[in-house]
């Protein structure tokens, strides 16, 4: 076998105005995990899309040597036939089909009359097994969670007769238990033989399951370093990323925690808003300080995001009970419009579902949240939102070329700081940050980490809800575990560690009445996950 | 801004250069006759009141409202037999009729924005509702409308004592010169106040050049009202409701609404708005304009019948699909709809001036409609995915 099964030949793709991939060489083994880095827009996508055909034949210039051959692959179908299948990070699953129709979308088992289900569902029972998925294949998405649903998107591309498999950020959305199994199961198809490309901003995922990583800056390929003992080092890596050694992951700033309580929430209690009898959030009590960064740690489906969006003006849930204080004065709030005059922010973790308008333009998102501020008598002034939306693209170090553009057109990072401006235009003095800097990339989350230090040394308080617990441990004063709706531990974060913050989780699950389904995933969330940490 | 960027933003100001001069052209002139040019306006009237109605209901996410040609029959309908049954005031008779169709995008509205029904579930509905109510009020007749004080408020011309006495209506020119003189003059009062607060501004050279062509339009258009009848009172009511429409979705928090909805509801959501009142305001003004529509069209053709404003709804809607509002929501304009239902308007001239029969503007419709939004997939699929 030849010693390379993919060779991709100074690759150059340009955009309209832009090089987004300039001169690009990567070279795979056979059989191994090659990792993909580089920053938000650094072009390791656009690369992925040169390989598997969505960018045909003729939109760029270069060679794709695959299996010594050359290809010119012109559709995805055409480069699927060679078993190059890629997995992008948006699922491409259809909710309201079962496992097996999604399987064998666009590729069915065909009877003598139209579909032959038979076949269908016991061909897909068949790769549900290679991949350790225990469902039933006529089990709907829409029914399984995130984690699952990757999954059945390997189990998908098995279908197809996969050789060379691309991953990009398979993990994105999922748990770090999910993670590692997902990760595991690509360790167990190489050693069959399968060759993958994964493509992450989780540093220690890669350094965990990949046997060779080219960094990508810019457009153009840096180095590939060899990981052949998967013990890389993360600083290693950063520095070719970002081309200078990223000495400080978290900036430092002054501990400057005032007396005065920014938001104090007691007995708060939320039900689920269609099944109504179930318990989301099971009498949760917090607080936070102006000048505090309070961090919020547990597992996905902990009631996080559902204690955090109940408070924000009963965005989510049911039948919720429970006081709140802001700033020591007790508040009703009733909607959105009343928490946002009450001074609460809450930044989404789901910036494109539930935070941007991605159509429309930088200038009408950042005014979005506080329209009126912006308007006299309920005419805009379209003058005096642009000079705003200028002002906090300056301040934010927002990359665009102008207000004007839309935001779908952004960058993950550019986008999450058009979000924050959207909210720090609405002026908070409490701001809850969900997941703030899910899927981008170091460079953008240090810029992040900086914003929300700006903003507690301006007296606001900030609450960060996040699953990276490096980043709580970094960033916040104190830390909160929430566990199934439970507040479950609370502790200076000068004194947290990972295995406390687990410990914590995995105590409340043996002391709970109603958890006995999950015990098995906490058990093996509570081992260090990965034997770096 | 270069030739290719020129080309995609005006696209169809320039199809409706293209189809106007194409009908003067084939029609030997005719469509240009005096009389023609004010009838464009008034057999259009209706389209360009209700398409400003449709505008704010698509945005809010593609959502049409189907029941409108049925409002304009039931509205037209009480106007008429309020009058000829019970020889009302012309006044009080609008006023009942515009409330009515405000009850009646209420009621549309509250099932939509606050019951979530689906729009084109509960608007279809509604044409079947209101068309019944409309024709049992009629009694299946056709009920003429006689009240002069009414058909001077919606149908009759301006008239100017001692301007107007001749052959030519001087005060449409007058009226005409007076808009030309005043474009300018606005332009360059906001652009010394933009440069005075140093904000960006577009460049002169365009800004001038698009008052120009405005401007000579203006003129052209007031002399050929002048060489009619004058202006008609209709054209009043129609430049109100595009007015107001503009100035609503470009410059107005309210109007913002529209889009954000259409463009992310769920974001929309979190950002302290109410969208159920959106929905409810986008149907309620929808209807609203219907009813208005309703006395419009009652007064220009002097009756109504059960069969008044049948498909009118298709205009409407066909109107702001032709203008480039988004089949998703989020994106349009009053300026682009009012360019699609003149386009429309003028394809429909300059086939009866011709002698087509009715089917044929069927045709022509329908594949001006479909050219115009697979132009618009087109061109942004190309520029849109780029990035």
């Amino acid at each position: 076998m030849a010693e390379y099964i993919l060779e991709m030949k100074n690759i150059t793709k340009e955009f309209p105005g832009v090089k987004a991939l300039d001169n690009v060489n990567l070279q795979v083994r056979p059989g191994e995990i090659h990792a993909l880095v580089g920053e938000n827009g650094a072009g390791k996508s656009t690369l992925m899309n040169v390989l598997s055909g969505t960018y045909p034949f003729g939109s760029y210039t270069g060679d794709i040597v695959y299996n010594g051959e050359v290809c010119r692959f012109k559709t995805l179908h055409d480069s699927e036939e060679k078993g190059i299948v890629i997995i992008h990070q948006e699922l491409a699953l259809i909710p309201e089909l079962s496992i097996g129709e999604n399987m064998f979308l666009g590729n069915e088992r065909k009877g003598a009359l139209g579909i032959n289900w038979d076949e269908t569902y016991h061909q897909a029972a068949e790769h549900m097994r290679q991949v350790g998925l225990k469902e039933e294949a006529t089990t709907l998405i829409k029914d399984i969670g995130t984690g699952k649903q990757q999954l059945v998107e390997i189990a998908k591309a098995l279908s197809k007769n996969v050789k060379l498999l691309i991953l990009d950020e398979p993990t994105s959305s999922l748990n770090e238990e999910d993670s590692k199994m997902l990760l595991d199961l690509l360790i167990s198809f190489k050693s069959k033989g399968m060759t993958s490309i994964i493509i992450s901003h989780k540093l220690n995922e890669i350094s965990y399951v990949a046997d060779r990583i080219t960094v990508v800056r810019d457009g153009s390929t840096i180095e590939t370093i060899d990981n052949e003992g998967h013990n890389i080092d993360e600083a290693r890596i950063i520095r070719g990323m970002v081309g200078r050694e990223l000495s400080d992951r978290y900036p430092s700033r002054e501990r400057n925690i005032s007396d005065k309580i920014g938001m104090e929430v007691n007995g708060w209690t939320v039900y689920h808003p269609l099944f109504t009898e179930k318990k989301i959030v099971d009498n949760v009590s917090f607080n936070v300080h102006r000048g505090e960064i309070v961090g919020f740690s547990g597992l996905q489906g902990a009631g996080r995001t559902e204690l955090a969006m109940s408070v924000f003006g009963r965005s989510y849930g049911t039948n919720i009970s429970g006081s709140l204080k802001i700033d020591g004065k007790p508040k009703e709030l009733k909607n959105v419009r009343d928490a946002i005059s009450a001074g609460l922010a809450y930044v989404t973790e789901d910036r494109k579902g539930n935070g941007l308008i991605l159509a429309e333009s930088i200038a009408k998102n950042t005014t979005m949240a506080k329209l009126e501020k912006v308007c006299t008598k309920g005419i805009i002034n379209i003058d005096k939102e642009n000079q705003v939306a200028e002002e906090y693209k300056g301040k934010l170090r927002t990359k665009a070329p102008s207000v004007q553009q839309a935001v779908g057109n952004l960058s993950g990072g550019n986008q999450q700081k058009v979000l924050l401006s959207k909210w720090m235009f609405a002026d908070p003095e409490v701001l809850i940050l969900d997941e703030p800097t899910r899927g981008i990339d170091v460079g953008a989350k240090y810029e992040i980490y900086c914003i929300m230090n700006d903003l507690v040394a301006q007296g606001k308080s900030v609450v960060m809800i996040s699953s990276e617990m490096p980043e709580l441990l970094g960033m916040c004063d104190r830390i909160y575990v929430m566990n199934e709706g439970k507040m479950v531990a609370e502790m200076p974060a000068a004194e947290a560690t990972q295995e406390k913050i687990m410990a914590a989780i995995l105590q409340s699950d043996k002391n709970g009445t109603n958890s006995s389904p999950q015990d098995g995933e906490s058990d093996a969330a509570a081992r260090s996950l990965y034997s770096k940490e | 801004m270069n030739v290719k960027n020129f080309i995609k933003k005006y696209t169809m100001v320039i199809a409706l250069v293209v189809v106007f001069i194409f009908f003067s052209v084939w029609t030997d002139g005719k469509l240009l006759v005096s009389q023609n040019m004010s009838n464009l306006l008034l057999q259009n009237a209706y389209v360009l009141v209700m398409a400003c109605g449709m505008l704010l209901c698509i945005l809010t996410g593609g959502n049409i409202d189907l029941s409108v040609g049925s409002t304009v029959c039931l509205v037209g309908a009480v106007a008429a037999q309020l009058m000829a049954k019970y020889d009302m005031n012309a006044w009080l008779v609008i006023g009942i009729c515009l409330l009515l169709s405000v009850l009646i995008g209420m009621w549309q509205g509250f099932w939509i924005g606050y019951i979530h029904i689906p729009p084109f579930i509960c608007t279809l509905a509604g044409m079947f509702l209101f068309r019944g109510i409309g024709r049992a009020i009629l009694g299946s007749k056709t009920v003429a409308v006689g009240n002069q004080t009414f058909l001077n408020i919606f149908a009759s011309y301006i008239n100017v004592p001692g301007l107007d006495n001749g052959k030519i209506k001087w005060s449409a020119f007058v009226a005409g010169i007076i808009i030309a003189c005043i474009l300018p003059v606005i332009t360059f009062i906001s652009r010394a106040k933009k440069k005075k607060k140093g904000y960006r501004q577009a460049s002169a050279v365009s800004q001038y050049a698009k008052i120009a062509v405005i401007d000579a339009l203006v003129l052209v258009y007031t002399w050929k009202l002048a060489h009619y009848k004058g202006i008609p009172v209709m054209a009043l009511w129609v430049l109100a409701i595009v007015f107001i429409y503009a100035f609503i979705t470009s410059k107005t928090a309210f109007g913002r609404y529209f889009y954000a909805v259409g463009g992310n509801e769920k974001a929309t959501k979190l950002s302290g708005i109410d969208t159920n009142k959106v929905y409810f305001m986008a149907y309620t003004s929808m209807s609203l304009l219907a009813g208005l529509s309703g006395l419009l069209i009652a007064a220009r053709i002097g009756s109504v019948n059960g069969d008044t404003g049948n498909s009118f709804e298709m205009d409407a809607i066909g109107s702001c699909f032709i203008g480039g509002a988004s089949a998703y929501g989020g994106s349009g304009s009053v300026g682009g709809v009012v360019v699609g239902a003149i386009l429309l308007g003028v394809i429909n001239q300059g086939m009866s001036i011709k002698g087509l029969d009715n089917n044929w503007q069927y045709v022509v419709k329908g594949a001006v409609l479909l050219i115009a939004v697979i132009f618009d997939v087109v061109s942004n699929k190309k520029t849109g995915k780029a990035g």
